[in-house]
């Protein structure tokens, strides 16, 4: 079900397929390699380290510190109607990088390189199909207060 | 093996071309190449066009070209590699020099971006992020290498300041280059007072999408002496890749791809970054051309801002880089910018550089990357 996952899905079809439905039931995933136990995020299905195709996933805790970040105002296609929002990368606190948009409970003018962040499930309410992302937010916020 | 010289270039007039299709732009760009080196159309023996091919309606352009240029029967391909496409297709040409296999080959850069949209334009360009962990959250172009600045300001105290003075500059050297998009010189206060495009970017940090056209012919070493006056040696041509996700890298204050192309590329041409004269680099955006400099070994790391707001990329600085106007003046066609590059820096090494004219230009290097890192390549030319 990855077509779920983001509000323009680009590639519906992966080994890593499942992501989404955790996502959706508010746990944010990583990989690890049943080989040789190499962990991932994003996840992946087959291992870089190794080159085996055997994975699990691997629950995380979200938390992280933003590396960088930018405010686009410049929105591609199927993004306009949302824009200008806010990008951010955080480094995991269990290692990899994630990329999300900030979200309602971090005000602009507070968001600096190096604060602490919550990756938090979000589905997106207001549209009938599913559609699940995740968004940055203040340490401690959990998927229940946010959905 | 043999070396490998460059006996002739051409340039089009880059910007909003809707007065030519594609294979129209390239016919001009390979005429001139065609007439600067002396040679007629018959002595090419292959061509090779660098392009995106998503821009244009025609599928598999480098067929369309080879018929509008007159050079049917002849072998062509293809190469891309998003906006190194050019560069790349100067690396195929060299290696098919290098190999024996042909010993004149035409380069030709080219690309048809107006005809679609800025937002049509904005997804496409997103999605060299890659698609399946960031482009669904709006990525854009810009966008990552916005990020790229905040960090690099971040880590190193680079300022709002030092990034206007790259646009400054190189809208100063492309209001006298003849074949810019932009010919008009800015101030900073004017930069500062653009609209928003990604923070910290504003219009003026960003290059614009453009049409546009550039020949490069190379030739074996002996029939480069017997064409060329003064033959243009392609003595350093490396490449070398990122990962395509910024996610899986360690740093973003820096492009690896360039750091290592750079290493290859003096090493083979057995320079040192001191040695470089004149340089034309990707300067897609205004930190792009910041970070070229350290991943280049201009400055060390960290201290690319100081060193532009010191003028030392100025003509009489320690090196002058992007004389021309850079992407950012010039306009980036993004498959027809590694051609332009290299047309630009063999101008200046056989001082036909005009008002632009570095003094005593005898070692020139070009940096040209695609996306947003994942390729660079990095050329150093010479004359004897």
């Amino acid at each position: 079900m990855f077509k779920w996952f983001g509000k323009v899905n680009y590639t519906p079809y992966t080994k890593v397929d499942d992501f989404a439905r955790y996502l959706r039931d508010g746990r944010l995933m990583g990989s690890r390699c049943k080989s040789c136990g190499a962990t991932s995020f994003p996840p992946r299905a087959d291992c870089d380290s190794c080159m085996s195709g055997d994975f699990e996933f691997l629950e995380l805790s979200g938390e992280g510190k933003l590396h960088t970040f930018t405010k686009i105002v410049a929105a591609p296609t199927g993004f306009e109607d949302v824009a200008p929002y806010i990008v951010g990368v955080v480094d995991l606190k269990e290692g990899g990088k994630a990329l999300a948009w900030f979200g309602d409970s971090i005000a602009e003018e507070e968001i600096e390189i190096g604060m602490d962040v919550q990756i938090v499930p979000r589905i997106f309410e207001e549209l009938e199909e599913i559609k699940v992302y995740y968004s940055l937010e203040q340490p401690g916020t959990t998927w229940s207060k946010v959905n | 093996m043999t070396r490998v010289g460059i006996i002739g270039v051409g340039h089009g007039v880059f910007g909003r071309r809707s007065d030519a299709t594609v294979q129209e732009l390239a016919f001009e760009a390979f005429r001139d190449a065609l007439q600067d080196a002396g040679i007629d159309r018959d002595a090419v023996d292959a061509s090779v066009v660098g392009s995106v091919p998503e821009y244009h309606k025609q599928r598999s352009l480098a067929g369309v070209i080879q018929e509008y240029l007159g050079l049917v029967p002849k072998p062509t391909w293809l190469t891309e590699v998003a906006c190194a496409s050019g560069s790349a297709a100067m690396r195929t040409a060299w290696m098919a020099i290098k190999s024996g296999t042909h010993d004149i080959v035409a380069v030709i850069g080219c690309q048809k971006m107006t005809e679609l949209s800025t937002p049509e334009i904005l997804a496409l360009m997103g999605r060299v992020g890659e698609v399946q962990w960031e482009s669904g959250f709006g990525t854009t172009f810009p966008g990552y290498y916005a990020m790229f600045a905040k960090r690099h300001m971040h880590e190193f105290g680079t300022t709002r300041e030092q990034l206007l003075d790259v646009a400054v500059k190189n809208h100063h050297y492309g209001a006298l280059n003849p074949y810019a998009l932009f010919r008009k010189e800015i101030t900073k206060e004017k930069a500062s007072a653009s609209e928003d495009v990604a923070t910290p970017f504003q219009v003026y940090d960003c290059c614009a999408n453009a049409d546009g056209a550039a020949c490069v012919i190379l030739a074996s070493e002996g029939r480069a002496r017997e064409i060329s006056k003064i033959p243009i040696w392609l003595d350093g041509m490396a490449c070398a890749t990122a990962s395509m996700s910024v996610l899986r890298r360690p740093s973003l204050v820096g492009l690896p791809s360039a750091e290592r192309a750079a290493g290859e590329a003096y090493a083979m041409a057995g320079i040192g970054p001191g040695d470089v004269k004149v340089a034309d680099v990707h300067d897609c955006f205004t930190i792009a051309e910041i970070m070229a400099y350290e991943d280049l070994g201009f400055c060390k790391k960290g201290e690319g801002g100081p060193f532009v707001a010191d003028r030392q990329t100025y003509i009489g600085g320690k090196v002058a880089v992007n004389v021309d106007g850079g992407l950012k003046a010039k306009g980036h066609p993004i498959g027809a910018t590694g051609t332009s590059m290299t047309f630009e820096i063999v101008k200046q090494l056989r001082g036909e550089a005009g008002e632009r004219q570095v003094p005593d230009a005898d070692v020139g290097l070009t940096h040209n990357v695609g996306g947003i890192g994942q390729y660079c390549f990095v050329q150093v030319l010479k004359r004897d």
